[in-house]
């Protein structure tokens, strides 16, 4: 016996919707069976990790900050993947951005003048997209698989990170340690509202989603990506160049890699430090599929996603679970909407096994 | 003025909830770790000294962690979540959290902090660290009387002051018994990484050192010592388990005297910044037994443990010199505490060129 998965003839719309709330309820169901074989109260358990962090104002700031990457990202991918592209390297471009937009507040840091800011912003989609140039040039005119090439270069750009930071760039006045000098006013991104911490990265991150939103729906470009992701092929009939969508996806995923890279640094960290990423461009690869690649989807599914992360630590102080679980009850809930994304296009069959029937036969 | 304000609302808010904690309910201490509490090292330590805490004023706190926090924006997000619910003390235990905690508690002005191995204060943030280069100092002597070849294998994390006054004290200490002792030095580039250190020992090993000593938090390096026959020293934590056959000693993190004692300047209304830095005769750190060598080499690191618990002996004294063979520490004279604290130089006899 054998279990296959079978492409449905047609996806059904209703189910299509329902889906993310039945993944949720069963991700409720099972994650509530886990906290009550640990012996701790379900009720109190699921209300710290999804209704506690949206209890509070500061809270919801904190949840925009961690979601703002997230998206910003993910919305860069979405581009990348539809079009049939595979950059895995967003983690590296979000670094390279980082580093380039922190030229002038690190080297030249006596240059005080409110263009600081959009010459940072500038540079580090500029910073990012170069990055991205690398296995986009790469697969465009070497044919080298960019899965592998962004990929490794990912490293690359956290060792260049680290090396800076503890050489060149390493603040004269920091007792060795390793990290930049802290960024001055001007180079700080200002905080949205006056409640609480969200800085302008969370705008941009929804400004691009709507944008590419846009794009993807009325316009020429966004059919082009569309097409081509679908079938080379046909693209090529249609008078579309593969080559060219590799150097647009690539880049532009990377400048929005870049962009949320220096985001994160002017305005959550202010400085550079060896690591400035908890892994956001890979997270965001998650979230480009949980939101199903379309930039609105993106924007629930990193919300949701910051969400958990926050709800872990709420549950880890309020009914004392180990960050571990909190880990495990992420994963469950990914498990879940992927699942059941998946069963929407196709069903399981159960094939019986022929073959050691046939076997048996011969030995007669 | 919005901002104020609000400012104003919370701190009312935070007093307000406080005293009525305080009325009702045992106070609440909290801790932030970069790990995983059951790490084998450096996070474990500190919540074993978390677990003394409770132990020793249970009937009079509570406390609370938070564990795996990233450094960064996150390390924010966390130390602000335990200052909201409740936690008057909160201790973060990694430099990587020093920003974070100045922001935070500069927003919450009635909430006690205390940072491990930074150098930021305010007036309710205070640091604290340790004199684990005492321990390297007893290591390097025993080092130098254990080892046939006269060379030691050091595996290092990161160019930092502490670890390299680590290295620095480990070699005066050897080369007090052995003038002609030399170390070798590799980078392994991270504080808790198995394989990588493992790799590191392995290769150290290739290069014929007999003695190997780590700045790195697992027992990875113990057990290829363990396995190549040749002894170690254990770091963090005890790590006799890993090589019971193998390891003379180690430097073992007992932050929870400190805990203990602060925690209840905490309780009596007595809490004061201040940046400790407490060594071995505070029990900040203490030595794992002596075991796998001669008496007369075990009675020797006990002598030099009690010299320096005694204020007799202090590692950092000269003659010294810098690796370039300049002169560094005159006959008698002992270093600062600034100079230790911001260490980025080597001193002679050591074979490694300092990352820079």
């Amino acid at each position: 016996m054998r279990i296959e998965l079978e492409k449905r003839p047609k996806v059904s719309a209703l189910y299509s919707i329902l889906s993310p709330f039945i993944a949720f309820a069963l991700t409720i169901v099972f994650g509530g069976i886990m906290f009550a074989l640990l012996g701790k109260n379900p009720v109190a358990a699921l209300y710290s990790f999804f209704v506690e962090p949206l209890s509070e104002v500061w809270s919801l700031h904190e949840l925009a900050i961690k979601a703002a990457p997230l998206i910003l990202i993910g919305v860069g991918l979405s581009v990348c993947f539809r079009s049939n592209n595979w950059n895995i390297g967003a983690e590296g471009q979000f670094i390279m951005g980082a580093i380039a937009g922190s030229i002038f507040p690190v080297v030249f840091y006596e240059w005080q003048s409110p263009l600081m800011l959009p010459l940072m912003l500038l540079l580090g989609m500029v910073g990012g997209a170069l990055f991205a140039a690398i296995p986009a040039f790469l697969k465009a005119h070497m044919n080298t698989n960019e899965i592998l090439t962004s990929l490794m270069l990912v490293y690359v750009a956290q060792l260049f990170l680290d090396w800076l930071v503890r050489g060149p760039w390493r603040n004269p006045q920091g007792m060795n340690f390793p990290e930049t000098r802290s960024f001055g006013v001007d180079a700080i991104l200002p905080e949205m509202l006056a409640s609480g911490r969200t800085h302008w990265g969370f705008a941009f991150a929804i400004l691009a989603a709507l944008a590419v939103w846009f794009m993807m729906r009325y316009t020429l470009r966004g059919f082009e990506i569309t097409v081509l992701g679908q079938s080379e092929r046909a693209g090529r009939f249609a008078g579309f160049s593969s080559r060219k969508m590799i150097w647009f996806s690539m880049l532009f995923s990377g400048a929005l890699a870049g962009l949320a890279g220096i985001s994160e640094v002017s305005g959550a960290i202010q400085q550079l430090r060896p690591v400035i990423s908890p892994g956001y461009g890979f997270t965001a690869i998650i979230v480009a599929f949980l939101g199903r690649l379309n930039p609105l989807g993106i924007i629930a599914a990193g919300l949701v996603l910051a969400l958990t992360y926050l709800g872990g630590e709420a549950a880890q102080l309020s009914i004392g679970v180990s960050d571990k679980v909190t880990r495990v009850f992420q994963g469950l809930l990914l498990f879940f909407v992927l699942s059941c994304d998946t069963l929407i296009h196709y069903r399981i069959r159960l094939v019986r096994e022929r073959f050691a029937a046939l076997k048996t036969d011969e030995a007669h | 003025m919005k901002k104020l304000l609000l400012a104003l609302a919370t701190t009312t808010a935070v007093l307000g909830f406080a005293s009525a904690a305080s009325a009702q309910e045992k106070a609440k201490i909290c801790f932030v770790y970069v790990g995983s509490k059951t790490d084998g090292g450096w996070t474990q330590a500190h919540d074993i000294g978390r677990q003394q805490v409770e132990k020793e004023l249970g009937d009079k706190v509570e406390t609370q962690f938070l564990e795996n926090v990233p450094e960064g924006p996150d390390a924010e997000r966390a130390i602000e979540r335990l200052a909201r619910s409740g936690c008057g003390l909160i201790y973060t235990t990694s430099f990587g959290f020093m920003d974070a905690t100045i922001k935070i508690a500069q927003k919450f002005p009635d909430v006690k902090f205390e940072h491990a191995t930074g150098y930021k204060t305010a007036p309710n943030v205070a640091t604290y660290n340790s004199r684990f280069y005492e321990g390297r100092y007893i290591q390097g002597q025993i080092a130098a009387k254990m080892s046939q070849k006269g060379v030691a294998g050091y595996i290092a994390s990161f160019p930092i002051p502490e670890v390299v006054m680590g290295i620095n004290a480990f070699v005066i200490g050897a080369r007090s018994v052995n003038p002609e002792f030399k170390i070798k030095v590799v980078w392994a580039n991270t504080w808790f990484d198995p394989g990588k250190e493992a790799d590191a020992a392995k290769a150290l090993i290739d290069q014929g050192v007999d003695i190997l000593t780590q700045h790195t938090d697992t027992t990875a390096p113990m057990q290829v010592a363990a396995e190549r026959g040749i002894k170690a020293f254990g770091q963090a934590s005890d790590m006799i388990a890993a090589g019971p056959k193998t390891q003379l000693t180690a430097i073992v993190d007992t932050w929870g005297a400190y805990y203990v004692k602060r925690t209840q300047a905490f309780l009596d209304g007595k809490w004061e910044t201040t940046s400790s830095w407490d060594g071995l005769k505070d029990g900040i750190l203490t030595m794992a037994p002596y075991t796998n060598m001669p008496d007369d080499v075990k009675a020797m690191a006990e002598a030099t443990e009690a010299k320096i618990k005694s204020g007799e002996l202090k590692p950092f004294t000269g003659p010294l010199n810098k690796q370039d063979g300049t002169a560094w520490l005159k006959e008698g004279e002992s270093s600062d505490d600034a100079t230790l604290l911001g260490m980025n130089f080597y001193v002679e006899g050591v074979d490694d060129k300092l990352p820079q």
